[in-house]
This record gives C-alpha cells, sequence and structure tokens, in this order.
C-alpha cells in the first residue's frame, strides 16, 4: 500500500482565505488600515505631482513661454552706467520681421526729474491735483507685446510715433489717480508743463505689470519733450516653442555689431520646470508615503502575528486533518498578501479620489500616470508578503501536539 | 447509517491482487504483520516503538512498545494521568514520530514517509477527535465538517454532500448550518466525530472524547462509538472512565509510559 501525498488545491486555498478575511471584516478593515492610508498617501502624492506638474507646463506654456526680454546690458556699477544706445530705436520692426516673433515693442522709463502729473492746467490748492506718476516711453508694438487690454480708447500706432505726438495711454491706476475716466473728450494730461492727449486706458496686461500705474507715452515725444536717450528694452511676445531660437537671434537682429551687450532673458524649458516640481513633492511626500507604509507593513505583521497565537487551535487542528507546514505557512501568507493587495486596491481608491477632488477645487484636471492604479495594488501585496512571511514561518513551525493541547 | 467499510477494509475480489504485495511490503512487521493471501493488514502494528522528549531533562513517555491492532477492534487506552496514553494516541495519529521502533499503518511503513507522505496518510487515513472539539467558531458546522477534505486527494468530489451525510450519520442533519457557540457541548462532540468521518477514515482516535461533557451527553458520544465499532471501524479511545473502557472490546492500560495491561473485555472477549 503506498502512502498519498497531502495536497491542497488552490481554488480551496483561496476560498479558505476569503473565508478568514470576511469571517470579522472590522477586523480586516483595521489590520490593513495603516497600508490603505499608505498607499492612498503614495498614490495621492505621485497624483498631484503629476497634475500640479502638468498644470504649471500649460501656464507656462501660456505666458512664461512665450515672453523673451531683450535688455541692454549695464556696462558699470551704479545707477546710470547702463549703455542706452545698444538698442536701436527701430527694434520694434527689426524684431516683427523674425520669424516666430508675434509682437515686439520697446519700452524705457522716462526720466522726468522732479515733474508731477496732473490733470487740471492749473494747480488747485485746495486739494492734491499733482501726482508722482511714472512715465515709460513706448513703441506701440509694446501693447501687443505684454497682451494689454483696454478699458476704453486705443492704444497709440505708428503714426503717433511718427509725428512725434503728444499723446499717452494711461494705466487703469495713473488715470484713477489723475482722476480720467473717460477718453472720448480726449482730456488732457500734463507732465510738468508738457500736455499730453489721453488716446486710452488700460485695463489690464498679462506682463510688464508696473505699467498698470504710469502714463505710457510714443518714444518719440519721450525724446523730443523729456530727452530719453536710448531704449532700455524690448518685449517680445513669440510662438509657443520659439522663445529659445528667438533669444538666440535677437540680439544680433538688434545690435550686429555688438550683441554681447545685450541682455536676453528667456523661459526654461517647460520640461525643465515639470521635472523640478515633480521633484520637489515627491521627494517630500514619497518619504511621508514611504514611512506610512512601513507602518503599515508593521500593522499586518503585528495583528497576523497575534492572529497565529490565537489561531494555534486552528493549525493544529489542521496538521491533524492532514496539513503540511508548508500549507499552514501558505494558508497565513496568502491571507497577509490579499489583505495586502485588498489594502492597495481600497488606498488607490481613496488616492484617486483626494486627486480627483484636490483638483476639482483648484480647477486643475486630474492627471495620473496609468500604470500607477495597477501598480499600487501590487505594493500593497508586496508589503503584505514582507509582513506576513515572519507570521506565517512562525504559523509553520507549530507543532501540533502542542498546538492542540489546551486551546479549546 | 451508511456503511464505513471501504474496500481496504475487508478484502474484496478487486483487493486480491494486491494483498501480498502488500503484505511483503512490512516484512519487520510481527504478529499478522505477514499475511496470508487474502488475510487483512493490521491497522496499526507497533514495534518497539517509542518517544522520548529530549530534557533537560529528557522524559521517556512512551517506553518500547509492541502494540498491534487489528482492523475493525475497539481499543480503550486507559491510565493515569501522565502515562503516555496521549503520547502513544499522537504517534499511532502521524502528529508525533517515535524516537525508537516503527510503526506500520496499514501496511505503510510511517517512519520513512517525508512529511507531506506523512501528512496524505493523516489526511486520507486517521480521524481524530478531540476533548476539545476544536471546531472553527467562524464556519458553520457543514464547513467545519468539510475542512476534513481540505488536503486530502481526491476531497473536492461531492465534498458538501459528503459532509452532510457524515452530519447525518450522528444526527445533525437539522443544524447544518448552525454555528458551533450555538450547539451544546455533546452536539460540537458529534460535529467533530462526523468531521473524523467523513474520509473514511482506517483508525478513529479520540483523545478523552467525553472529558468536557456531562456523563449523560457523554454516554451518548460514547454510544455514537459502539454504533461506528458496529459498523466495522477501528477505534482507539482514550479515556480514564472504566466504565466507558468497559464498553471496548479491548482494553490497553498505560503507567509510567509502558503497558501494564492489553486483555479482551465485553464484547471483544466473544
Ligand atoms: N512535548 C513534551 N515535552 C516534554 N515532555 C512531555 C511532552 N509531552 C508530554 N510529555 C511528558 O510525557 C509524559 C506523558 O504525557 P502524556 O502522554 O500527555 O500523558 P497522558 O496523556 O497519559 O496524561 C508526561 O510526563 C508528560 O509530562
Ligand atoms: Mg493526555
Amino acid at each position: 500500500m503506498t502512502a498519498e501525498r497531502s495536497r491542497l488545491n488552490l481554488r480551496d486555498l483561496l476560498s479558505e482565505t476569503a473565508v478568514a478575511l470576511t469571517a470579522r471584516p472590522a477586523r480586516t478593515v483595521l489590520t490593513a488600515l495603516g497600508t490603505i492610508l499608505g498607499v492612498g498617501a503614495l498614490v495621492t502624492t505621485l497624483g498631484l505631482a503629476k497634475t500640479a506638474g502638468n498644470q504649471i507646463v500649460s501656464r507656462f506654456n501660456e505666458l512664461e513661454a512665450t515672453e523673451v526680454v531683450v535688455s541692454a546690458q549695464s556696462t558699470g556699477f551704479g545707477d546710470n552706467t547702463r549703455s542706452l544706445n545698444v538698442i536701436p530705436w527701430d527694434a520694434q520692426s527689426r524684431l516683427e520681421r523674425l520669424n516666430g516673433v508675434t509682437a515686439a515693442g520697446t519700452v524705457s522709463a522716462v526720466d522726468v526729474g522732479d515733474d508731477l502729473a496732473r490733470s487740471v492746467p492749473v494747480v488747485d490748492p485746495q486739494g492734491q491735483t499733482e501726482f508722482q506718476i511714472p512715465v515709460m516711453a513706448a513703441s506701440p508694438g509694446l501693447f501687443g507685446a505684454v497682451r494689454a487690454s483696454l478699458f476704453t480708447g486705443r492704444y497709440f500706432d505708428q503714426g503717433h510715433e511718427d509725428r512725434a505726438d503728444p499723446v499717452a495711454v494711461l494705466g487703469p491706476a495713473a488715470a484713477q489717480r489723475l482722476n480720467v475716466t473717460r477718453v472720448d473728450n480726449l482730456p488732457v494730461i500734463f507732465v510738468g508743463d508738457e500736455a499730453f492727449a489721453v488716446v486710452g486706458i488700460l485695463a489690464d496686461t498679462a506682463r510688464r505689470p508696473d505699467l498698470l500705474g504710469a502714463i505710457i507715452i510714443p518714444n518719440q515725444a519721450a525724446r523730443d519733450r523729456f530727452e530719453l536717450g536710448g531704449v532700455e528694452s524690448v518685449e517680445i511676445d513669440v510662438a509657443v516653442g520659439a522663445a529659445e531660437l528667438i533669444g538666440a537671434q535677437a540680439p544680433t537682429a538688434l545690435a550686429p555689431n555688438n550683441p554681447d551687450q545685450l541682455r536676453v532673458a528667456v523661459p526654461p524649458s517647460p520640461r525643465r520646470v515639470r521635472s523640478d516640481v515633480e521633484g520637489d513633492v515627491n521627494a517630500l511626500f514619497l518619504a511621508l508615503g514611504g514611512v506610512s507604509l512601513l507602518v503599515g507593513a508593521i500593522g499586518i505583521a503585528n495583528v497576523t502575528l497575534v492572529s497565529v497565537l490565537e489561531r494555534t487551535g486552528e493549525i493544529g487542528l489542521r496538521r491533524a486533518l492532514g496539513a503540511t507546514r508548508r500549507h499552514i505557512a501558505l494558508q497565513f501568507l496568502t491571507e497577509s498578501v490579499a489583505l495586502g493587495a485588498l489594502a492597495g486596491v481600497l488606498g488607490t481608491s481613496l488616492g484617486v479620489l483626494a486627486v480627483v477632488a484636490v483638483s476639482a477645487t483648484r480647477e486643475w484636471s486630474p492627471v495620473l500616470d496609468s500604470w500607477l492604479p495597477f501598480a499600487a495594488p501590487v505594493l500593497g501585496a508586496v508589503i503584505g508578503l514582507v509582513a506576513g512571511t515572519y507570521p506565517a514561518w512562525k504559523a509553520s513551525s507549530t507543532e501540533p501536539i502542542a498546538a492542540l493541547r489546551g486551546v479549546a | 447509517m451508511r456503511s464505513l467499510r471501504r474496500s481496504r477494509g475487508a478484502p474484496t475480489p478487486d483487493d486480491l491482487d494486491d494483498g501480498p504485495l502488500e503484505a511483503w511490503a512490512v516484512p519487520t512487521a510481527p504478529a499478522g504483520g505477514l499475511s496470508f493471501e487474502g488475510e487483512a493488514v493490521p491497522v496499526v502494528v507497533l514495534h518497539q516503538a517509542g518517544r522520548t522528549f529530549a530534557g533537560p531533562p529528557p522524559v521517556e513517555a512512551l517506553k518500547p512498545t509492541d502494540l498491534v491492532i487489528e482492523r475493525g477492534e475497539y481499543v480503550a487506552i486507559v491510565g493515569p494521568s501522565g502515562s503516555g496514553k496521549s503520547t502513544l494516541l499522537h504517534l499511532l495519529g502521524l502528529l508525533d514520530t517515535p524516537t525508537a521502533g516503527s510503526y506500520h499503518l496499514d501496511g505503510i511503513d510511517t517512519v520513512t514517509l517525508s512529511e507531506p507522505e506523512r501528512a496524505g496518510v493523516r489526511a486520507a487515513r486517521i480521524g481524530f477527535v478531540f476533548q476539545a472539539f476544536h471546531l472553527l467558531a467562524h464556519r458553520s458546522i457543514v464547513e467545519n465538517v468539510m475542512l476534513a477534505d481540505l488536503y486530502r486527494p481526491g476531497g473536492r468530489d461531492r465534498r458538501r454532500e459528503r459532509a452532510v451525510e457524515a452530519l447525518v450519520s450522528v444526527g445533525l442533519e437539522h443544524r447544518l448550518d448552525a454555528t458551533p457557540a450555538t450547539l451544546s457541548g455533546g452536539e460540537r462532540q458529534r460535529v467533530a466525530v462526523a468531521r473524523a468521518l467523513v474520509s473514511e477514515p482506517s483508525l478513529l482516535l479520540a483523545d478523552e472524547p467525553t472529558g468536557n461533557l456531562d456523563t449523560a451527553t457523554g454516554d451518548q458520544i460514547m454510544a455514537l462509538f459502539d454504533d461506528l465499532h458496529g459498523q466495522g471501524l477501528t477505534l482507539a479511545v482514550i479515556t480514564h472512565d472504566r466504565s466507558v473502557a468497559a464498553r471496548a472490546g479491548r482494553v490497553v492500560g498505560l503507567r509510567d509510559g509502558e503497558v501494564i495491561e492489553d486483555r479482551l473485555v465485553g464484547s471483544g472477549m466473544r
């Protein structure tokens, strides 16, 4: 007569596991809680980093990624040492010829000395009517280059520039201080003794917020009336993806003889921004997620170990019914792996919910790596495997005789 | 009640070809180990089997013992506490291995088996009934009985039906889906007996099965054992109750790890 070998069918093993985990559902969930939170934190972290990174990239694409600024290189120390003559007055038309430039305009601060601005010809001694308001000289293309929008009126144009017309566009803050609210009657403002007709009032600009509080006049008028010596900088709005190219071409276009006297500011490349952001966010929160996973693993290991002790009688019984040591180890290991995987699934769900919820409040579009929802349960299972190894070994090395004695 | 005899019990014509070969597989077995054509191999053959627990100090819980239990025998193992009854039963049930001598179960030399084989023999040929019942609290009684088929080759066939049949045979057909907590002690022990029977074992081992029961309920369990014996099942039951022992056909008395008494009584004397 031959001895039959003990065996354990895989389906039986899995159904034993299911019964064990569902027999006390509250205990199962509590055991898995640490891992649920750990996986949830990881998924949330990775998801939010991805989402935020994506968000930043798209914002950069819209604005910062399309802005190039060329300014005259400082040639010495102190305030008045800039070489103001490097950028030519026709900078705008030179740049507009370049492929990839959508708009360009010069902008320079005008030194008006102690001159104050006012909107009435005579100084009223009763109240304050004179203000110190910055005056900026611009070429007409500046408004497009800073993506300005009008509150009312119009921008000055190349005609005004060519004729050196004394016209002005006011930033909204400047208009308010000067008490100018409409331009259909071409109100006149004074800067010192010089009169300017206001042709428009800005609503907003996407770049150069300093323009919002300034009086903006054409370059030629500034040269004639305030002896503006040269162009300070050029704002260039470029097509998406053209920033780097324009940044390289602009100095030669503006100053073929001494391009190195110009300083060019181009936006950081989008990919770089994305990895920086993800790197920062990830490093911190991944560490937190890792710690909670460790705590989760210890939680599973701890409760599984306790349950091995509680179930000593069951272990002895199973051995008596024909289970081998391996079967016992397999049973406890399968339980903790299933528990870990379950925690992974629950944690992933929580994490995805959190990413979606946060995105909703910020009006972001949630972005998640597609592998993440699949990898997280696997991670949970691995944690279960690691956490269950010692308890399973402990269970399998329980002697059936000792296990059957005493315990009811 | 269904018959608990299986083909490897009383030989049928189908078995005859195997008979002599099986016998030759146990050449060292004493008295009855060498069988003639058609004669049954004893269920249990212990030859100078002993068990010493390594110390310190070492305890010789069972001194080298010869014991043969024929198929269909009902053996009561008696003796004072600490005399080695449980040690003997664990050896018989392959839960423990003798540190000396040999043990053949159904003609199989158990000492040389690998662990999966020992466990498999345990699953297929041994049924246990414990003093403490050892039912799983979170499972219905039919599930508890089905557990006995988990580790047994072929145990998946008609698992539930066979569990139900076993529960019917111990008179619990009306409590199939109850949990153990709702059962009386006697009912719990009957579930444990059903679990031990479901694999149609060669040998049913019980360690003080009535120890946790009152006298009347204990008597019911013993009556159940009488029934099983009547159907041809081989039983070895530990008890320290002499009146319980009287129901068996044979009493083996132990003291200090030694068999001091081995005699036929009652039905066994016929
Ligand atoms: N695992 C063990 N380690 C050491 N000694 C043991 C062990 N199991 C039983 N013994 C000893 O063996 C002897 C017989 O025990 P046991 O077979 O349980 O007796 P019984 O069941 O007759 O009361 C006792 O002296 C007991 O202390
Ligand atoms: Mg005992």
